[in-house]
Order: structure tokens, then sequence, then C-alpha cells
């Protein structure tokens, strides 16, 4: 059996302690590079966006529109079917709950606020997330393999004013655009099952949802679904920027985009939660 | 004939007949030094072919040839401009003055082949677009594809995307053309048909041609003057007469394709992989 001296005991916790605050220090280094990333990209978008015409490379309003529509427009139906879904699931578990209390007719309050405020913005963003954010990174990553980002370069277009600010833009309008229609098919879907359950028409279901619901509700989730874009645009962009290596590298981006995207979604949420409803 | 540089008022000199002038470029990829001390002129008319073995820098050198990296040590001019000092609409401006044929081709593959050739023109210009696909036709035509406007990239054979790319790198009447490797990948027929090409792009359009290639055949074909690169250094700078002549053994081994290893010592190369003197017993 080796016999353990106290001094090399101790020389062999210190190493393992810097050790980790080594890794601990790089982890955080890298942390700041990444988000300074995403201001540097920010930045340059604006800076494109608005410069863009002066330099006689104004960003193509033909590039926004095939973004909107492949961001928003080819969205239209799984964000209808999910918004659908978790309206009707919001109704069975709201009625279910309350039925404890005597209190099911009071359902639509819960369903009116948990629709706009909270999982009309928080699904929509993550299925676009998973849609668009995926795709950005897939797309920009092999075109980066592949040299066309150098070709654009080399050509006199800027990536960024030509790929970035129309995916940026098309996330802009077209998220809180899905993000009120999911609110709207939520609540009627869950209407349709409140009207079921409870035998509630369907016009009194609407003037009690008109009732609760203020503009500020309507804006709290529209406003998060604006940080939400930002957020998807960035994430997805920055990570096909960043591919390494072939196509492997392109799947590990893709799958990188959408984990961050969706995690920083829902930390976004509750940040914005935390910070305007109390 | 001399380079004209472009329209700013702190334009640094160029010697008169250059159109690129590095001088004195260092390079890293992290603590690993890529380019040491590499200085080359190219001058206006001339194909300079870049040369070298895998890792010898020779495409890290290229990137910086094409404005695509800036450099944080010496100074690089192209076409008149000092690319450490220019601004940002001059360098705009410089660019569309530059072509390249990457060695995939770099076409865009959502757009075809007439639109790939078409994007300069688009992006750089006001014509319209009856006018922009003659412009298109055209080039096409010199690269020996017309009629393949309308179809798709991954429609066509290796030799065909390198063509297109040469098609869409010579729309806008660039100044300076680049290849990277432009016979990686392809038969001997279509390599040799690539390098005519490149003559006669030269011939018919009198620009600055850049090649980077590690086919010696492909190099003497079509070099004026040949830029030799071994492991970040400038090994040799000249024409192909000079090269082939050249006394220099490491230069001869490179072109004949000998590594270093097979042409030392036997002894000396068993005393490198085991640390013993065979003749003297340990070392």
């Amino acid at each position: 059996m080796v016999k353990i001296e106290p001094d090399m005991a101790n020389e062999v916790e210190q190493k393992a302690s810097s050790r980790f605050f080594d890794r601990v220090g790089r982890s955080a280094v890298g942390i700041l590079e990444e988000v300074g990333r995403y201001g540097v990209m920010l930045s340059d978008s604006i800076y494109w966006l608005v410069m863009g015409p002066n330099l006689k490379q104004p960003v193509r309003v033909a590039s926004v529109f095939s973004e909107m529509m492949e961001i928003g427009i080819r969205a239209i139906p799984i964000v209808g079917m999910m918004a659908g879904t978790i309206g009707i699931m919001l109704a069975i578990q709201g009625i279910y709950t309350l039925k404890i209390f005597g209190a099911e007719s009071r359902v639509v309050i819960g369903i009116a606020f948990s629709m706009v405020r909270e999982f009309g913005p928080l699904i929509t963003g993550i299925l676009v997330a998973g849609r668009s954010g995926s795709a950005l990174a897939a797309r920009l990553g092999t075109m980066k393999i592949s040299q066309e980002i150098d070709a654009l370069e080399v050509m006199g277009i800027n990536p960024v004013r030509f790929l970035v600010v129309p995916a940026l833009l098309g996330c802009l309008i077209m998220v809180p655009a899905l993000t009120f229609f999911g609110d709207v098919v939520g609540l009627w879907a869950a209407g349709v099952y409140v009207g079921v359950a409870l035998d509630i028409s369907m016009a009194a279901y609407i003037d009690q949802t008109i009732d609760i619901l203020s503009v500020d509700d309507l804006m709290h989730g529209l406003g998060k679904s604006v940080i939400f874009a930002v957020l998807i645009a960035l994430i997805g962009v920055l990570n096909g920027f960043m591919v390494r290596g072939g196509a492997e590298g392109v799947g590990k981006a893709t799958t990188r985009a959408v984990v961050h995207c969706i995690s920083a979604l829902v930390v976004t949420d509750m940040l914005f939660a935390f910070m305007v409803t109390r | 004939m001399t380079a004209t540089p472009l329209k700013e008022e702190s334009a640094p000199a160029i010697t008169p007949g250059n159109v690129i002038e590095v001088r004195n470029l260092v390079t890293y990829y992290g603590t690993r030094r890529i380019l040491n001390d590499v200085s080359l002129d190219i001058r206006e008319g001339e194909i300079m072919v870049i040369m070298g073995g895998s890792g010898s820098g020779k495409s890290t050198l290229l990137r910086y040839l094409m404005a695509l990296e800036k450099q944080t040590s010496g100074t690089i001019n192209i076409l008149g401009h000092d690319i450490g000092k220019i601004s940002k609409k001059d360098f705009f401006n410089m660019r569309k003055k530059l072509g390249v044929a990457f060695q995939g081709g770099a076409l865009f593959s959502s757009m075809t082949v007439g639109e790939n050739i078409m994007l300069p023109l688009y992006e750089h210009t006001n014509l319209d677009r009856k006018t922009m696909e003659i412009m298109a036709r055209m080039k096409l035509e010199v690269v020996s594809l017309a009629g393949f406007e309308n179809l798709m990239p991954a429609e066509l054979s290796g030799g065909m995307i390198k063509r297109a790319a040469v098609a869409r790198a010579i729309v806008m009447d660039p100044k300076i053309l680049f290849f990277d490797e432009p016979s990686a990948g392809l038969d001997p027929v279509v390599s040799s048909a690539l390098d005519d090409l490149i003559l006669t792009l030269r011939e018919a359009m009198g620009m600055t041609i850049v090649v980077v290639t590690h086919e010696l055949e492909s190099a003497f074909k079509i070099a004026d003057r040949i830029t030799m690169l071994d492991r970040g250094d400038i090994l040799f700078q000249g024409t192909v007469e000079e090269i082939r002549n050249h006394p220099s053994e490491r230069i001869q081994n490179l072109l004949n394709r000998r590594s270093e290893d097979q042409t030392i010592d036997p002894d000396e190369y068993m005393k490198r992989l085991t640390g013993e003197d065979i003749k003297g017993g340990l070392a």
C-alpha cells in the first residue's frame, strides 16, 4: 500500500482546486465572450439596417418577406394546433382545480390571463425557436463551411446585412404576429371546451374574456414576444456563424442553437414576469 | 499599365505596376505562427501562382490577399489601399474589384446558376433584370456553360460548378481574380481545361490572376511567376524557369515531392528515432 504524506496530499488538493478555479474562470470568460458576440451582432445588424442605404447596401425588402414567409406564414398551422391544444388543456385543468372550491365559472379568468400573458408568447417562442432558430443555424453553418459567406464578403456583400438583418426583421415582425394568432386560437379553443363543459355560450365566454383582459395584458405578452424574437434570431445566426469543421459542426451548432434558444426564452420569460408582474 | 488606386485622399502609395503589396506579414493561429514575415508583390496583369504543401500557409495568405482577414502586423496594400487603414466605404468599393473562385465553388445552393451570377450585379448596380440576365449569359458563354443558367448548383458536376463560380467571379469585371485550388477534385482533362480558361481570361480581360495550388503541372502551365511557401516562409519567388533551375535542394525536394525525411542521412534518421548513435554507441 502506498503511504500518502501530508505534504503530498496538500499539493494534490491545491492542484485540484486550482484546476477547478481555472475551469470556472475559463467558463466565465467564455460566457462573457459569447454575450459580447451577441451584442456585437445586434449592433452590427442595427448599423446595417440604418446605414446600409448610405453605403449603397440597403436591406432587401424581398429578403425580409422571404424570411417572414419562412418564419411566420409556414409556422401558422403548427402554432395554431399547439395554441389550441394548450387552450383546451388550460380549460380542463382550470375547471378541475376550481371545482374544488365550486368556482368553475371563474375559469375564464385563469384561461385569459394564462394564455395571453404566459402560454401564448412562450409556446410560440419555443415553436419558432425549434423551427427557425435551428434552421438559421443550419443554413448559416452550411454556408460557412462551404465558403459561401467568404464568397459574399469578397463580392463586397456584407453577410450581416444580406443574411442576418432579414432574419432578424422577419422574426421581429412574425413572432409577435404569431403570438397574437396563438392567443386568439388558444382562447377560442378553450372557449369551445368551456362552452361544452360548463354550458356557457361562446358569446358569453368572449364577453367575459374581453372584460377581464386589458391592453396591458396583451402588451405584456407581445412585449415578451419581441424579446423572444431578438433572442431566437441572434442565437440561431451566431451559432451558424461559429460553425467549425464539417457536417458534424453544423449538427452540433443546430442542436446548440435550439437548446440555447429555448433556455434563453424560459429564463427571459421568468425574469420578465418577475420584473413586470410583481 | 499601372494600377489605378480608387479615389481616396489618404491612399498610400503602391509601387507603380503592382496591384498587391504585402510587407512583413506575420500571422498566428492561436499561438502557432502561420505566416512568418511574408513580403510579396503581385504585378498588374500577371498570373501569380502561390504553391506549397499542406500547412505551408498558402490558404491563409490567400485570405489576407483577398482582404478576408485584417492583419495585426505588417502591411497589405491592395489596389492602392492600405487594408489596415481603409475606410468602410472604400473597403466595400475595393471589394467590388476583386473576384474569387473558391475550391468548392461556393455557389449559393438556394439560387439557380443564373441567379448566382447575377447576385453581384443585383447588389452593386442599378441594371434592370433583362440586362443582368444578358450579362450572366455572356459570362456563362465565356466559361462554356451557356444554357445552364436555370439549373441549380446541385445539378452540376464538379468541373461545371467551378466554371460557374468563375463566371460569377468575373461578372463585375474584377481587376484581380483569385483561384483557390482550381484543380482540386478534378480529373486531368477537366483540370487542364480550367487552366486554359484561366489563361484565356488573362488574355481576353487583362485581369491579374492569383492562383493557390499544389498541382505542379497546372502551376507550370499557367504561371508567369511562382511564390513557393514552406512552413510559413517564402522559399522562392520567381519565374517558372527560375524555379525549375533553382539550385536549392529544399526547393527541388518540394518540386519533386520528396519529403525531407527521405533525403536525410539514414544514421541521422535512426539517431532521431532512437536517441542512439548507431556508429558511436549512445548519443
